[in-house]
């Protein structure tokens, strides 16, 4: 059963709901991670010690994931770039590179995180890895929201009725708009847990 | 269209289409309604018990003594634990799961899409998963009580490093992240709706206040809420992963020094906890004072007083809630100058919210005031709510708070706020709206029963607390004799139990009176209350999809007693 209010493009803002609605979670997302940073920084400022990155972590994993989270943004993009154009095959293409690239993202993330449990390093090791394990977990299951979404879409695409309906784009769009956020918390991330 | 066109024929919901798993937002307006009824009672049934011991401490509870296992109340005795769950679980239920969904789940459900002239809201779908996370999170919640080691103990604020040793609290914690994920689903619909889908010639500066107030109030719980769920996340790591954000090192609990790395900060917690709550106590009061513009607005038969003001100071109400929330810390051992940051705030917020009592009050100045059921419960507001703020002033002052802030003044202030303000409001809502929901009238006469018992039992709990806290009651005790300067005030909580029970008892009527009007009471028309606002522009109950046709606005929303037209009332959607 579709909505009325969704096809209805003579919206008051001009704006259509669902990017709206978009928008809007995006800055409750924004209001999570911030009390997540906030906590981050009382807790450092409060504690007499605090364990350099580069000793702590893994950095050059770290910033393979940079680059690769990175790039699955442009990939994204041009996704929607295809999708805009009415390129089927285009499209599939880069939404598969751009799954391709988050499950990527996942499995050196998880080398991560088994090397330093096979160190021994838990979660109650210490403030500084419980604030780490907190921060990049709760980041993963936001990628891990997103590979859902995109493999949605990736689905979707194969129904010629979804892929031809005029809310096609807007959903390729907003599942955009989300993975771009994914992908800034991981630039503020990175350098506050890695590198600083 | 094809949501109406499914609505008038193609295909016939099913029963659980129709009413268990619908998207139609007066459904399930209604069955947040009825949902969030349940858990005020409930808790409200938690809190009876607590009365019995705070008035008699000690003696066995009657009835319902020997029900509970002998760990809770030996001998039917309530225990300190069980004492503490209960005290726990009643300020999570009644704010969480009571007067929230009430004020934004089903009224603002129900009456958002009407009163703008849409025909559903953004999102229906997400709208239906909203109460199904909602349901489930409260079902969650009261499941605790039955867990190994009962309910959460650790107060409705839950402070770490209590809430973390204490049993109880990771049910607590998982329940309240279901219910923040349902309430954010809730907040953006109604954001996007009211953005998005008002009628034609519906600007802005012509919503109702009762609109306005459902706005606010999303754009807080939007904002305010998800610092809560991260912090509850963090709680949580706490108490699974035994991460240590809230636990400081070197702590030592029982004699023995706590296991944890140690290294975090339970003030953290603290105020974490406050930047959501203190917008949160906005959110238990927008929405019943939309209630009560509009019922003002409608039985005294003139536009309200100052509806720029009130809405403006609606909006400032937001605003400020975000940069108030540390005066619930003054005694954590704040920075004085942080400190008188916070009590300038405080001060500051008071302003609108005396701006809108204000206007409300002037709205009545002059009007031919029709002293109907919802009306009594509006004007009963006023003085109430007003009494449940002017009692919050010395609280926000930082050096009467130091003598307050631990007694049962607070309770008194916050449950004046609370109670007699949103809750008031809320029941009031319910006789003006009602003949809205089933196209039938509530009983007047049960009406007024309810309204006079609930009122004056109400005021007969809270004002004695109010004596005993300015007295030195402290609020934090299981016994109250176990201090000698309670002694004195002690006949007080007894008066304070026996109004409970009464409040108790006034509430059979309004349960029966609901119920009943239901299938029998008195049919209405479209437009009882000769009202101007949109949702009496559709049949009642409204049928899927709303309107018959999308209304056009022409004016603003409080449109009674214009001059020239013989009709004392001039609906939005009339052209002339």
């Amino acid at each position: 059963m579709t909505t009325i209010a969704i096809e209805n493009p003579d919206t008051h803002s001009g704006i259509s709901n669902a990017k709206l609605g978009v928008w809007l979670f995006l800055a409750s997302e924004v209001m999570l991670f911030a009390t997540l940073f906030t906590t981050y920084i009382v807790l450092r400022m409060g504690s007499a010690t605090w364990p350099w990155g580069w000793d702590a972590l893994n950095v050059p994993l770290g910033t393979l994931n940079t680059v690769i989270l990175i790039s699955s943004s442009v990939t994204i993009v041009m996704a929607y770039a295809r999708a805009h154009a009415k390129d089927l095959g285009g499209f599939r293409l880069w939404m598969m590179t751009t799954i391709l690239l988050s499950f990527a993202f996942l499995v050196v993330k998880g080398f991560e995180y088994y090397g330093e449990f096979s160190k021994g390093i838990w979660p109650s090791t210490s403030v500084f890895y419980a604030t780490y394990f907190t921060m990049t977990g709760l980041h993963g299951i936001h990628i891990l929201c997103g590979i859902v979404v995109n493999v949605g879409l990736l689905i979707m695409s194969f129904n010629k009725e979804s892929w031809e309906h005029p809310l096609f784009l807007g959903r390729v769009e907003g599942a955009g708009l989300y993975w771009h956020f994914v992908d800034v918390v991981w630039i503020f991330l990175f350098p506050a847990l890695y590198l600083l | 269209m094809s949501q109406e066109s499914h609505g008038h024929g193609h295909h016939e919901l099913s029963f659980w289409e129709r009413y268990v798993f619908s998207v139609d937002h007066k459904v399930i307006g209604l069955q947040y309604l009825i949902t969030s009824f349940l858990f005020l009672l409930f808790g409200f049934g938690l809190m009876m018990l607590m009365r019995w011991q705070l008035a008699f401490p000690g003696q066995p509870i009657p009835f319902f003594g020997h029900l509970f296992s002998p760990e809770l109340a030996p001998n039917g005795v309530m225990s300190g634990e069980f004492y503490n769950s209960l005290g726990a679980m009643h300020g999570t239920i009644m704010v969480f799961l009571g007067v929230v969904p009430l004020g934004v789940g089903a009224y603002g459900n129900y009456l958002l899409p009407l009163q703008i002239g849409a025909p559903d809201m953004a999102f229906p779908r997400m709208n239906m998963m909203s109460y199904w996370l909602y349901l489930p999170g409260g079902i969650l919640m009261l499941s605790s009580f039955l867990m190994p080691g009962g309910a959460a103990q650790s107060g409705w604020t839950s402070y770490p490093p209590l809430s973390i040793i204490n049993p109880g609290q990771t049910v607590w914690l998982l329940s309240m992240v279901i219910l923040i994920t349902s309430s954010l689903l809730g907040s953006i619909n109604f954001l996007v709706t009211s953005i998005n889908m008002r009628a034609p010639g519906m600007t802005l500066g012509r919503l109702p206040a009762f609109c306005w107030a459902q706005i606010v109030t999303a754009v807080l719980l939007l904002l305010a809420f998800p610092p809560l769920e991260a912090a509850s996340v963090l709680q949580l790591m706490d108490r699974v992963f035994h991460t240590s954000f809230y636990m400081p090192a070197g702590l030592v609990i029982l004699g023995k020094t706590y296991a944890g790395s140690g290294g975090g900060q339970p003030l953290l917690w603290q105020h974490l906890f406050w930047f959501l709550a203190h917008p949160e106590v906005y959110v238990l009061v927008l929405p019943p004072m939309g209630i009560v513009s509009e019922i003002i607005a409608n039985n005294t038969r003139k536009p309200l007083h100052g509806y720029k003001t009130l809405v403006g100071s609606m909006v400032a109400i937001g605003i400020m809630s975000f940069l108030v929330w540390a005066h619930h810390m003054f005694l954590s051992g704040m920075s004085p100058v942080l400190g008188n940051f916070f009590l300038v705030t405080t001060m500051i917020i008071s302003v609108p919210s005396v701006a809108i009592l204000t206007c409300l009050i002037f709205s009545l100045k002059g009007g031919s005031i029709r002293y109907n059921v919802p009306m009594l419960f509006a004007l009963a507001f006023l003085p109430l709510f007003g009494i449940g703020g002017l009692t919050g002033l010395p609280l926000g002052l930082t050096v009467t708070d130091i003598y307050l802030h631990d007694t049962y003044y607070v309770i008194g202030h916050f449950h004046f706020v609370v109670v007699t303000g949103s809750i008031i409001a809320l029941m009031g809502g319910v006789y003006y709206w009602f003949p809205k929901w089933y196209g039938r009238k509530m009983n007047d006469t049960l009406g007024l029963i309810h309204f006079w018992g609930s009122v004056v039992s109400m005021f007969g709990i809270f004002f004695p607390m109010l004596i005993m806290g300015l007295a030195g009651a402290s609020r934090r005790l299981y016994d109250p004799t176990a201090q000698l300067h309670n002694l004195i005030v002690q006949p007080l909580n007894v008066v304070s139990t026996c109004f409970a029970y009464s409040l108790a008892l006034f509430q059979l009527p309004f349960i029966y009176n609901f119920f009943h009007s239901m299938w029998a009471g008195e049919k209405t028309e479209e437009n009882p209350w000769q009202a101007t606002t949109l949702e009496w522009a559709c049949p009642s109950p409204p049928p899927h999809g709303n309107f018959v046709k999308t209304p056009r606005v022409y004016r603003g929303p409080y449109e009674y007693t214009p001059h020239g037209r013989k009709a004392d009332f001039w609906p939005q959607h009339e052209a002339n």
